[in-house]
């Protein structure tokens, strides 16, 4: 059985007196034990959205889940909001895009680590400090007695990063929601991070979804990837089967304006032709259609359906890129 | 090809190295041409590393505390406050007589139109009652120390109470007592301080004291509460929500602290304000009726008024001590205002 089932996830945003909007529209997907997910998509496109969904972090007013999100055998949508609190952090775990705002400013590190073994684990104070001492070593920050005085803005981004992931990290939660943990980091900090992600998930079997928008994090991490586009999932697939051989238009376009280092010089980078805002409602056909080089009639008469591929994915395409003519 | 720049350095101990450490590997790494180049450059990267030297690993409130220093207005309001304090302290040592008693040898001296002026014992001549002036200016100090300091404190925990709530609950909670404090504060500050000594049955130190703390309630409800609104969306209250921190928690812990920075200047500026608004009440003669106690307002209000064509020192020296106590407070508030505030950092 899987360890996180995500299943007709939806979230729609209402206020009064405007348009709802679905942010999340019907997405399904599950999380093996032990395995790395990723959801990958352009600004807007819902990820973040969904994992605020499946933490149940959403405000209260202004919005509507529907669906289910099954963890471990509970639906984590219909829990009390006590039961729910008393999950967070103890078996889901989250890491956020920006270590800095993510660190209460006025808290030394240590008492933020130890916060929440007190929390979740009982333990006194002197315990949890030095437990957290031993998460912020284990995590790889340096002089980590020192550091467990010191307050967020005291040391660097990328310890603040580790610091979180300690934070995240330290009541062993079986899942980790990684939102774009590595974009406010400079290239040498993602790799570093990345790295640590990947050693710790490894480490303590810690599943884990990767949100991130960035297509280098998911061939480093990811076990399966799904493209999410406009608030649905487009294609599904295993790291190496979506890479190489990309089905869905969007995601071959992804994947072709990465710049590659073999390209010739002076080549122009390929882009995905207009913009978010030229997207048509999924009711009305693929949202992708205004931008798409595929585009057939069928694209504008109602939303592809989600159908598996030979390769042991699943497509939302009518008109899917051909296999031959994969990106090299 | 070796760009000193560029060069890839692990970025582990990158963290770790301080900045001298730094140049002067570049140094060694540089050839001989590029000597004088890289020499100003060291010497750049040196000054650089000097000015962020000291501000790395400053906490906030030093940091604001070394800004602060650097404001002059600030350094004068601070020295008024603090002469005000030790005068205060020290009253009953700084004082020649008991500001209470009545001297035989100011009595005989007093008519209706001559009040005894200065003599080498009493400095500052007598009051309307033959008791020593000066005495009754220094532990005039005390009460009004006293009174602005209680006044602030009461108006600071009420409205924290208040604002605390609206922010941390939201909704009705929030809507019932932001209302309630839009109509305290539609009402002009003195004219609600009068109303509430009048309501009491008998005027005495404390309601004068209630009445000023209540009338800044709504100040600093207001303050706390946007500021209680701004945390809660934040992204660390976010996180800490994602690791299921109790809801106590978060509001006291993670929200609260971070709310409190504006309110504590405002409690400063208050604390003028309070000590004016006292000195106001006590002016209108709705303050304490014990004519021993020795309090500037009421020096101003009832001896300096009747008798300032007799001797206008009387008046000139409670109002004087009024102002500049009060404008210290102000100035040392304004001060930590723009220490505190990041869009005022240079």
């Amino acid at each position: 059985m899987s360890l996180l089932d995500v299943r007709d996830l939806s979230v729609v945003f209402q206020r009064r007196g405007e348009r709802p909007f679905t942010a999340v529209d019907e997405v399904s997907f599950s999380v093996e034990p032990g395995q790395t997910v990723g959801l990958v998509g352009e600004s807007g496109c819902g990820k973040s959205v969904t994992s605020l969904a499946i933490m149940g972090l959403l405000p209260q007013r202004g919005n509507k889940v529907t669906g289910e999100v099954n963890f471990d055998g509970a639906d984590l949508l219909k829990l009390r909001p006590d039961d729910l609190r008393d999950r967070r952090g103890r078996d889901i775990g989250m890491i956020f895009q920006d270590p800095l705002s993510s660190l209460n400013p006025v808290i030394p590190i240590g008492t933020q680590v130890a916060e929440v073994l007190e929390r979740h684990r009982g333990m006194d104070h002197k315990a949890a400090l030095k437990e957290a001492r031993e998460l912020l070593d284990a995590v790889g920050i340096p002089d980590p007695t020192r550091r467990l005085k010191e307050y967020p803005h005291q040391i660097s981004g990328g310890m603040r990063q580790r610091a979180l992931i300690a934070i995240a990290l330290a009541c062993k939660p079986r899942l980790l929601i990684a939102d774009e943990p590595t974009t406010a980091l400079d290239v040498t900090i993602q790799a570093q991070i990345l790295t640590l992600l990947k050693e710790l998930v490894d480490e303590t079997g810690t599943a884990l979804i990767m949100i991130t928008h960035d297509l280098g994090v998911v061939a480093g991490l990811c076990d399966t990837v799904n493209v999410l586009y406009g608030g649905k999932i487009v294609e599904r697939a295993e790291r190496h089967e979506l890479f190489a051989r990309p089905r869905h238009p969007y995601t071959h376009g992804l994947l072709n304006s990465v710049p590659r280092l073999d390209s010739p010089r002076g080549e122009r980078l390929h882009a995905i032709r207009g913009s978010v805002a030229d997207n048509i409602p999924w009711a009305e056909g693929c949202a992708f259609a205004p931008r798409c080089d595929n585009v057939v009639d069928a694209c504008l008469d109602g939303t592809p359906p989600l159908e598996p591929t030979a390769n042991g994915g699943d497509l939302r395409c009518n008109n899917p890129v051909s296999e031959e003519v994969a990106v090299p | 090809m070796s760009d000193p720049i560029i060069q890839p350095t692990v970025g582990a101990q990158r963290e770790s190295v301080d900045p001298s450490a730094v140049t002067e590997k570049r140094e060694g790494t540089l050839p001989r041409g590029l000597d004088r180049l890289g020499e100003r450059k060291r010497a750049r990267l040196e000054q650089l590393a000097q000015a962020t030297a000291d501000k790395g690993g400053v906490s906030l409130v030093r940091d604001a505390f070394r800004r602060l220093r650097r404001n002059p207005t600030a350094m004068v309001g601070a020295s008024i406050v603090a002469l005000f304090v030790l005068v205060a302290i020290f009253a009953p040592l700084l004082a020649p007589h008991d500001p209470a008693q009545r001297f035989d040898e100011l009595t005989k001296n007093l008519t209706v139109d001559s009040i005894p002026g200065a003599s080498s014992e009493f400095p500052l001549g007598s009051d309307p009652l033959g008791r020593d002036f000066l005495s009754r200016m220094i532990h005039g100090s005390r009460q009004t120390l006293f009174v602005g300091v209680l006044a602030t404190l009461i108006g600071l925990a009420l409205g924290v109470l208040v604002g605390a709530l609206a922010g941390a609950f939201g909704g009705w909670v929030d809507n019932i007592l932001m209302r309630f404090t839009d109509v305290m504060l539609a009402l002009p500050a003195l004219l609600l301080a009068i109303s509430l000594v009048a309501m009491a049955s008998r005027s005495s130190q404390w309601t004068v004291i209630l009445a000023v703390a209540i009338v800044n309630v709504p100040i600093f409800a207001r303050l706390l509460r946007g500021s209680m609104l701004a945390q809660r969306e934040s992204d660390h209250v976010l996180a800490a929500r994602a690791l299921g921190v109790k809801r106590g928690a978060i509001v006291l812990r993670h929200m609260l602290p971070n709310a409190m920075t504006a309110v504590i200047v405002q409690a400063t500026l208050t604390l003028s304000t309070a000590i004016l608004e006292a000195a106001s009440l006590s002016f209108l003669g709705l303050g304490d009726p014990d004519i021993n106690r020795a309090e500037w307002g009421l020096m101003l209000g009832v001896d300096g008024q009747r008798y300032f064509e007799v001797r206008p020192e009387l008046a000139y020296f409670p109002a004087v001590a009024i102002i500049v106590v009060a404008l210290g407070f102000t100035l040392l508030g304004e001060g930590m205002r723009e220490a505190i505030d990041p869009k005022s950092r240079r």
